[in-house]
């Protein structure tokens, strides 16, 4: 049965009854069906395009773009810059969204989650109430509540809120005091950039001195040094100059503008990912079986010794990979922009196809620059991952 | 035994299927263009019989005997209405128009959220100057204006459906332009709507030329030619804007109402018209005279249709014709048994135009009579007596100087 | 026993027990609690009377006037029998269930006889009253006939098919009118897709987590590829490709009902999901009990079918209905894409002449709607996993 050997004796074995050769067979065939059905749509397609315009190629892509963006995180002239640009500036919003929504949302759903567990009766029942509601609607009409019933209903951009430290809020947007940047910023940042080093020398240096109140603390020490070094640059040379926002004409001129579209999607994703977060942390600390922080603490570790030492490595193992799951959500649910017009690259592309009919193309790069999203941030929780699954032996 | 068995199942088995994927994909790679006349002749006997039950209980009923009375050579109207009896030279209906007729309804996409041009009501139903023409041409094929299935469709996907066939004729306030009677593969029909890109602001903001709206916010809908054009304006005068897309009417409107916005810009009758009903003040705002573009809303079809593509021509006319020969919904019993002959050739009373086209003769007649002229389906969906209040402008008859020239109808 | 013994136990102070002790432990027990009691009394406060507010003051004109639009969409009038029949027998099944198998099937059925006698107070025409009202005795009527003929065996196949009935009821077989799935609408068109989504993702899943699991090298590649590219990309990419790319993959003059193609878009897409679901169950079974069905001389496909997926799948079922929940949550973004389910329907309402802007009214009523439905199913799927045990063995 090793090998099918010429000689009479291996006619016990006909082909078609060999395992191996079957097996072989069956995958040829998979294949052969697989490739035939791509082939059937594809020929299909390629007819069905003939018959309503030109061939597949992404040569429209270095055509002007022709159709102006409300958020342009780069500058952008829809004269003479192509649709790939435009396609690069719904990428880079959509990041935009996806990080600031990572961050806020593990931080809500830290608190929320928590907060669930409180001892705290009604602390505890509003955070339920909150993921009930959160993970049972659909994010899409959360979307238009937050754009629509909330975010409209600011104040129009001339009766602005004012908050201290020159905020304006505005249905316009939240208009932020930020800087503008003189010729000796890019010194500054060469600065900034050789105060790591220094600070990391530090830091090598601190670790091998005794003094506990020295070593226990040398990563806030090394980090004080380096705040010392790029303030102390930063008054030399004055790199930035502040801008405050102030209304001129119909909108805010200077400062940074967050948009209301923005906005809403940013509280949207937020709200909606951290009501799961919560549920992950909460889960998270519950697998943490008591005894084992009842016997850290009969060995002497403070409380938060016990929390920072046990308690957070042990639930971060079981938190991190359904947390992940949640990040790639978010980023997936960013796509939803188009509902409330935040020009991601979801809505970017979607103009660009309307514009040059180039459907298949357009459908291909936004799945591509999805992957890529998708990839990334699995990669990097991976990572994450790795170092805490070090501790199991 | 039975591993033998089993393996020899499965080859054949997965052969069967393999040769059943192939023999589906051989012969529906090439279009059986030669064999449609013959289908359509198989299958045109057992159509007839469908429609009468519907003529007969619609108030046309009588015309169609008025017709075959008065001169009817062919006495063609006894059948149903959609199929032309054989020995007559009329045309045969084939490609679009017979997928129509033998379907018995007509498939019409709509916008669906646009007060005046397509809404959905409460009932199910859609009203709008869109819907009717939808309707005229259900009328003119099926003598029934309930006989259409309304499709809404969103900016993005209005073309795809044409392209594929899912819908017969696209009714959705869309611009005819070149590139999408080319590039897109549409054929437009006579515009049902002429109008004007314009911009609506707030009257207090005092601005009466485009460079006074220089640093403003401008809510625009996204993938429509008002988009394109606005960018192209503002940036060949070299005026700053912001613009803010929106892919749908109702929230460009609300965002506007709130603030979000400064100004927006769309088609003029769009804009008088949701400034009528959907701003809170509506003496607040004014559309500013400038005309940023020419904005012809019509029908589309699939390309490479004539026939399909006339029938659906030729009842836009027909209503521009009968406002012309002053024919209304009320009279048009009246002008086909007592009207000069242009007027009864153009209802049927005399002549094969209906059957020319693959149609019943009266179809003309149908269509004004369960629909009306262009006067009154205006009036009724945009005019002065609705919420809208939007002005006809260019949309009057030639002899008004307006732009509705139909051609002639003989 | 001891205890007992002791005589003249002293009462616990007042300030521990009953309504002072609860409020004393669980709201005001440190200083910090205090705090966060009276915080979380404000947020409620705001909360409650910004919701009583706008509930009382609105006029929820466009919610009545459109209602049935909400709830069939465009589905001829005259039809509309046949929907009213579909949720008649759902909700004779579900008195019969409810006798038979109590646990969720009670619950769910008494949250269908408190709706319908809630919306028998609610001012319906006669008619509408008379067929709730029917609906309340089905369900006492189906109770009856559980209880007495016990017949459990009957009640599995009813359930399973009424499926395939209530579908060609409500799409027309024989002599019943056909009703084109593109007339369907609001809520049942969102229960339609759900169901259908669910009802074919779950096996094609199944089959992917097992092709994935493959020895075949060319299943399992493609398993993975396949599996890895939609978790990659977001669901709204998936749905336009289908309305959009679809037409022009089939032969010409060939089309497919738009909802249809929702259909297989949302089981393309959620089949993705559940296979790593599935997947997560099947390496849950230990090597060994493979090992012993194939040694008892069961082979492959028989291991597969008899030992390992009734156990993995078993394993899933909490996952399982959260996907669906998911599912049924995501089914909104079909209005994006133009078709009318209950979100499509709320924005055609607020575009009515009469009703132009009420977006508040419209989206937070259906935001209820699917909050109604989804904390139903995972109340259920919480019964289901106490009732099986899951975790515990």
């Amino acid at each position: 049965m090793t090998s099918p050997a010429p000689s009479s004796v291996s006619r016990a074995v006909p082909f078609y009854r060999d395992v191996r050769v079957l097996r072989i067979l069956a995958q040829i065939v998979f294949v052969a069906l697989i490739l035939l059905f791509f082939w059937y749509l594809l020929n299909n397609m390629t007819r069905g395009l003939s018959r309503v315009s030109g061939a597949f190629s992404f040569a429209f892509l270095d055509n002007a773009a022709s159709f102006a963006l409300s958020e342009t995180p780069l500058p952008y002239d829809p004269a003479t810059d192509s649709y790939l640009i435009a396609f690069l500036i719904g990428v880079l919003n959509t990041l935009r969204v996806v990080v600031a929504g990572i961050a806020l949302a593990t931080l809500l759903g830290l608190v929320a989650g928590i907060a669930q567990l409180s001892s705290n009766w009604l602390v505890s029942k509003i955070a339920q109430v909150y993921v009930e509601i959160f993970r049972n609607t659909p994010l899409l009409i959360q979307l238009f509540v937050w754009y629509f019933i909330g975010v409209l209903s600011l104040p129009r951009v001339r009766d602005s809120l004012a908050l201290p430290g020159s905020i304006y809020l505005s249905n316009r947007g939240l208009a932020l005091p930020w800087f503008t940047t003189n010729e000796t910023f890019t010194l500054w940042l060469i600065v900034a950039f050789a105060a790591i080093a220094v600070a990391g020398v530090a830091y090598w240096l601190l670790g091998r001195v005794k003094t506990p109140l020295l070593y226990e603390w040398r990563g806030v020490w090394a980090f004080l040094v380096w705040l010392a070094l790029a303030l102390g640059a930063a008054v030399a040379l004055s790199p930035v100059t502040p801008s405050l926002p102030e209304i001129r004409g119909f909108n805010f001129q200077n400062g940074l503008m967050l948009s209301p579209e923005y906005a809403a999607l940013l509280l949207g994703l937020v709200f909606y990912t951290g009501a799961f977060i919560a549920d992950i942390v909460r889960a998270g600390i519950l697998a943490v079986p008591r005894g084992i922080i009842e016997a850290s603490r009969a060995l002497g570790l403070t409380y938060v010794q016990a929390l920072r030492l046990i308690v957070i490595p042990l639930a971060l193992r079981v938190i991190i990979p359904p947390l992940t799951n949640q990040y790639l959500n978010l980023a997936k649910n960013s796509s939803l922009a188009i509902a409330i017009g935040y020009a991601d690259v979801f809505y970017v592309s979607n103009t660009i196809f309307n514009q040059t009919g180039q459907t298949l193309q357009v459908i291909l790069m936004i799945m591509g620059a999805y992957l890529i999203i998708s990839l990334t941030l699995s990669a990097i929780m991976n990572v994450v991952n790795a170092r805490f699954k070090l501790v199991e032996r | 035994m039975k591993r033998d068995f089993r393996g020899f199942a499965l080859l054949v088995v997965v052969a069967v299927v393999a040769f059943a994927i192939g023999a589906c994909a051989g012969p529906i790679t090439t279009v059986p263009t030669a064999a449609q006349p013959t289908q359509a002749q198989a299958t045109a006997a057992p159509q007839p019989t469908a429609p009468p039950p519907t003529a007969a209980a619609q108030p046309t009923a009588a015309p169609t005997q008025v017709a075959q009375a008065t001169a009817a050579p062919t006495q063609a109207p006894s059948g149903g209405p959609t199929k032309p009896p054989p020995t007559s030279a009329a045309a045969v209906a084939t490609g679009r128009l017979k997928t129509v007729l033998d379907r018995g309804n007509l498939i019409c996409g709509v916008n669906g959220q646009l007060a005046g041009f397509s809404v959905l009501e409460s009932d199910g139903s859609y009203s709008g100057i869109d819907a009717e023409f939808c309707r005229a041409v259900a009328a003119a094929l099926f003598n029934d204006v309930s006989k259409v299935e309304y499709r809404p469709l969103t900016t993005q996907n209005r073309f795809a459906a044409v392209q594929s066939g899912e819908v017969d004729v696209l009714m959705r306030n869309t611009t005819f332009t070149l590139n999408r009677d080319t590039a897109v593969g549409l054929e437009f029909l006579p515009t049902t709507f002429f109008d004007g890109g314009g911009i609506l602001v707030e009257k207090s903001l005092n601005a009466t030329k485009l460079e006074d709206l220089a640093g403003a916010t401008i809510c625009v809908l996204s993938g429509t030619t008002n988009e394109q054009v606005l960018t192209d304006t503002f940036n060949s005068r070299k005026i700053q804007f912001t613009p803010l897309t929106f892919p749908e009417a109702n929230a460009l409107y609300k965002a506007l109402d709130e603030g979000r916005c400064d100004a927006a810009t769309s088609d003029k009758s769009q804009l008088a018209g949701q400034r009528a009903s959907i701003l809170s003040k509506p003496d607040d705002w004014v559309i500013m005279d400038a005309t940023l573009s020419k904005e012809p809303l019509g029908p589309a079809v699939l390309q490479n249709d004539a026939q399909w593509a006339d029938v659906v021509r030729w009842v836009i006319y027909a209503t521009w014709y009968a406002e012309e020969l002053g024919v209304t919904k009320a009279n048009v019993d009246d002008k086909l048994a007592n009207g000069d002959t242009n007027t009864k050739r153009f209802l049927g009373g005399t002549g094969s135009l209906g059957k020319d086209m693959g149609l019943s003769p009266d179809a003309f007649y149908r269509a004004i009579k369960l629909v009306g002229n262009y006067g009154e389906i205006f009036d009724k969906t945009l005019g002065p007596n609705t919420k809208f209040k939007v002005p006809r402008g260019l949309n009057v008859p030639y002899t008004q100087g307006g732009l509705q020239y139909s051609p002639p109808f003989r | 026993m001891q205890s007992q013994t002791i005589p003249d136990t002293l009462k616990p102070p007042a300030t521990s027990v009953g309504v002072l002790g609860w409020l004393r432990k669980n709201l005001f027990s440190t200083w910090f609690n205090a705090l966060l009691t009276f915080f979380a009394l404000y947020v409620i406060y705001v909360l409650v009377s910004g919701v009583w507010n706008f509930v009382v003051t609105t006029d929820w004109g466009v919610i009545t006037a459109n209602l049935r639009l909400f709830m069939v969409g465009r589905y001829p009038m005259e039809q509309t029998w046949r929907v009213q029949a579909s949720v008649s027998l759902f909700a004779f099944l579900l008195g019969a269930s409810w006798a038979i198998w109590r646990g969720i099937a009670r619950s769910a059925a008494i949250l269908l006889a408190a709706v319908f006698f809630t919306a028998l107070v609610l001012p319906f025409a006669l008619n509408d009253r008379l067929w709730m009202a029917g609906n309340l005795a089905l369900i006492g009527v189906g109770f009856a006939a559980g209880y007495f003929t016990r017949a459990r065996r009957v009640l599995v196949w009813a359930w399973l098919a009424s499926l395939p009935i209530i579908a060609l009821l409500l799409y027309g077989v024989g002599g019943l009118p056909r009703v084109a799935t593109d007339l369907w609408g609001g809520l049942l068109l969102t229960l339609a897709l759900s169901v259908v989504g669910i009802a074919a993702s779950f096996p094609l899943g199944v089959l992917l987590a097992v092709g994935r699991q493959s020895t075949y090298p060319a299943m399992r590649v493609f398993c993975i590829g396949y599996i890895e590219l939609v978790r990659g990309v977001p669901l709204i990419t998936v749905l336009f490709m289908m309305q959009i790319m679809l037409p022009l993959f089939l032969p010409e003059g060939v089309t497919v009902e738009s909802v249809v193609r929702a259909m297989v878009a949302f089981v393309l897409f959620t089949a993705a999901y559940v296979a790593e679901v599935v997947r997560g169950g099947l390496q849950a079974i230990p090597r060994g009990q493979m090992e012993a069905a194939r040694a008892l001389g069961l082979n492959g496909i028989l291991t597969l079918l008899l030992i390992v997926l009734p156990q993995a799948l078993r394993l899933t079922i909490p996952a399982m209905v959260g996907q669906f929940i998911s599912l049924f949550k995501d089914t909104s973004l079909v209005a994006i894409v133009g078709l009318l389910d209950l979100a499509g329907i709320a924005s055609a309402a607020a575009n009515q002449p009469d009703f132009l802007g009420r977006q508040a009214e419209v989206y937070l009523f259906i935001a209820l709607i699917y909050f109604v439905f989804s904390t139903a199913m995972s109340y259920g799927s919480r019964r289901l996993e106490k009732t099986l045990g899951v975790g515990e063995r």
